[in-house]
């Protein structure tokens, strides 16, 4: 593997037309101004690079698979269908490529502890083990709902070391979580990192999280030139706050003939109030760090959302995404819960891949798209993460009862 | 000159807080209104957002109960309870709020309705320095003040914020989010002296203020002390009977922060 490219984006202000900046309380503005200057300095550092190439290959297990999904394309008909897998990864997703890369600016900034914010437990998961990894203490901030419906993933954290907080504020849920988060950093930044788990919040994040994420789109490309000899003619990955479609769009934004979709989490539908859909339903606003596009009623109260994953249930998307959308640079499509559970089932049977229920909200948009392309089209999807923690909830939603 | 300065005037300001709709309409204008009567400066009213991220456990308490009892609580009805208190009482208003309700109103609209219903600043938690260029020359515009804050570690950034402060500029008293606390930082003294040094709009220490002791001790550092909690804590638990409980505190708590001689 190459090492990874952090200069891919030119464009380091923070602001990506009008979205991005930095739409926090003054107690951080010191320490954002630290971290993105730590960020500017070691990304351009050889011995930086070198350590982060070093645990990408040797700890996370990369490059991950670029796999041709031979019986999905035959299936289907149409677009040639490749998979990249980032369920491969070490912990199960995506989210290790970022831990892995803040966790090493923390260290070479001097700091001792990381904490982050967690939905589903992915991202917790992530930074707990990368905390274990550098003899870092960590604390993770989950929602009480979270907490109780992902027991197995704060065990897990625990397992690892961290600490995990319940959140009891507000509706309890990812978005109280960073809230929790942004409070317990402004309390304590002497010593403290706060490991962001997405391309949102306020700059640098979403840059270097978009830059670290980057590792997945800077493979795919070369691993599919070196099948093919071409381009993608479409990119597809699912979007919550959407560092695994940053990641996956990054470096084909200057390749035009590259279509870049992002599939939402519709919930029960975009027109229904259960929904996630935060480009297809927002509007600007500005939230948690960032002006972006968020899911808020007229008054900009932000809305509760809903979506079978709770990887994807954020009332928000990154500024880069909200950038890529109004440029008309990337679509956005939403897929239901019921659509996605759907594509959970269709893509175990098929392919034998049990993929995370955020994933297949872009499989199941790569089963509509890929029969009305023709059979000289490529399809690179993004697997986001392995389905093992969705097992359950899918048999519930199914009506099965099983014994966890 | 400012209104806000001008409460600063040959005295201490005392500077209480409530949250519009907590309880309800009414109970918010007799709120405000029972602060003026105590002899409250400035009053800060706060407008509830759904995620306050620079608040504590009790304004973010008292943030869900007013957005309860009114999930979609327009904006146009927290002006309409200005308008109510206008009808009684003069008292320099200030809103506490965050950027996106600004934001979602529009600029323009929001801080002419402001200048219209005699509002006079604005204190914006999630709008730092750098992010000010978008609504500082609107607000300039319509004589509405952007109250800036400053923190124990705002370090080289004290003098760029002071030089571009109006109105007063609100010191945080310590790290981390707004609540009562029984502590504050060091060198609070320091802090203040390095603004003074670059501009005459004067300062309040705010966050964690609660007993008549501690505003007597922030007054004599700043020009004056925000109460925030406190006043929340009073309303929570008395409700529609907390007028004349803020009264007393306020009262009590105005002869506090001039307890001393004017500097």
């Amino acid at each position: 593997m190459t090492e990874l490219n952090l200069e891919l984006n030119k464009n380091i202000s923070g602001r990506y037309g009008e979205y991005g900046g930095q739409y926090i309380p003054e107690t951080l503005m010191n320490e954002l101004d630290r971290m993105t200057k730590a960020y500017e300095h070691y990304k351009n550092d050889p011995e930086f690079k070198t350590e982060l190439h070093d645990l990408l290959v040797d700890y996370a297990n990369r490059p991950s698979l670029l796999y041709y999904a031979e019986r999905m394309t035959k299936d289907l008909g149409g677009a040639q269908i490749y998979l990249k897998r980032e369920d491969l990864n070490h912990t199960g997703a995506h989210k290790i490529n970022n831990v892995i890369g803040q966790a090493l600016l923390a260290k070479h900034m001097g700091k001792t502890r990381l904490i982050a914010e967690t939905g589903a437990g992915q991202h917790g998961v992530a930074t707990a083990t990368i905390a274990a990894y550098f003899g870092m203490e960590c604390e993770i901030f989950m929602g009480k709902e979270d907490t109780d419906r992902q027991r197995l993933n704060v065990y897990r954290m625990e397992l690892l070391g961290a600490k995990v907080h319940p959140v009891t504020s507000g509706s309890m849920v990812l978005k109280d979580a960073i809230n929790a988060a942004l409070q317990d950093w402004t309390k304590r930044v002497d010593d403290t990192f706060y490991l962001m788990g997405s391309a949102t919040g306020p700059h640098p994040y979403p840059l270097m999280v978009r830059d670290f994420q980057s590792v997945i789109s800077q493979e795919s490309k070369k691993q599919l030139k070196e099948k093919t000899g071409k381009l993608p003619d479409m990119v597809v990955a699912c979007v919550g706050g959407g560092s695994n479609a940053i990641g996956s769009f990054a470096n084909y934004i200057d390749d035009p003939s590259v279509q870049l979709v992002g599939a939402e989490a519709a919930g029960k539908g975009v027109e229904t109030e259960l929904t996630a859909a935060t480009v297809e339903r927002g509007s600007d606003g500005i939230f948690h760090g960032m002006k972006s596009m968020f899911l808020q009623n007229k008054t900009g109260q932000i809305n509760p959302v809903y979506s079978i994953s709770a990887g994807l249930d954020y009332p928000g998307v990154g500024p880069e995404h909200a950038y890529l959308a109004k440029t008309g640079r990337a679509q956005y499509v939403g897929i239901t819960d019921d659509e996605a559970v759907q594509a959970f089932e269709y893509i175990a049977k098929t392919e034998g891949i049990v993929a995370a229920i955020e994933s297949c909200h872009a499989v199941a948009y790569v089963e509509k798209i890929a029969p009305k392309m023709r059979k000289d089209q490529i399809i690179v999807c993004t697997l986001s993460g392995r389905g093992d923690k969705d097992v359950a909830s899918i048999a519930k939603y199914r009506g099965v009862d099983i014994d966890e | 000159m400012s209104k806000l300065t001008d409460a600063f005037k040959n005295q201490k300001a005392f500077i209480p807080f409530v949250a519009a709709n907590d309880p309800d309409f009414e109970g918010t204008v007799n709120n405000v209104v029972a602060l003026a009567k105590g002899g409250a400066d400035i009053v800060e009213l706060g407008i509830p957002f759904s995620d306050p991220i620079a608040d504590g456990p009790v304004i973010q308490a008292a943030d869900l109960r007013a957005l309860k009892a009114d999930p979609d609580l327009p904006m146009d009805t927290i002006f309409d309870m200005v308008k109510e208190i206008r009808k009684q009482t003069d008292v320099p208003l200030a809103f506490l709020t965050y950027l996106n309700i600004v934001f979602q109103y529009g600029y323009e609209a929001f801080t002419a309705r402001c200048e219209e219903l005699g509002i006079y600043g604005l204190v914006i938690p999630d709008m730092p320095l750098e992010e000010r260029g978008e609504l500082a020359p609107i607000a300039e515009k319509h004589n509405v003040d952007l109250i800036p804050l400053v923190t124990p570690i705002s370090a080289d950034r004290i003098e760029k914020i002071a030089a571009a402060a109006t109105g007063f500029i609100y010191v945080v008293s310590s790290l981390g989010v707004t609540g009562e606390r029984s502590e504050f930082a060091n060198g609070l003294a320091d802090l203040v002296n390095r603004i003074r040094k670059v501009t005459d709009v004067p300062t309040a220490i705010g966050f964690g203020i609660h007993t008549p002791e501690q505003a007597t001790e922030m007054a004599q550092i700043a020009d004056g002390a925000i109460v925030g909690s406190a006043c929340v804590n009073i309303v929570a638990e008395y409700g529609h009977q907390a007028p004349a409980k803020l009264t007393d505190y306020t009262k009590q708590m105005k002869a506090a922060v001039n307890a001393n001689p004017v500097r």
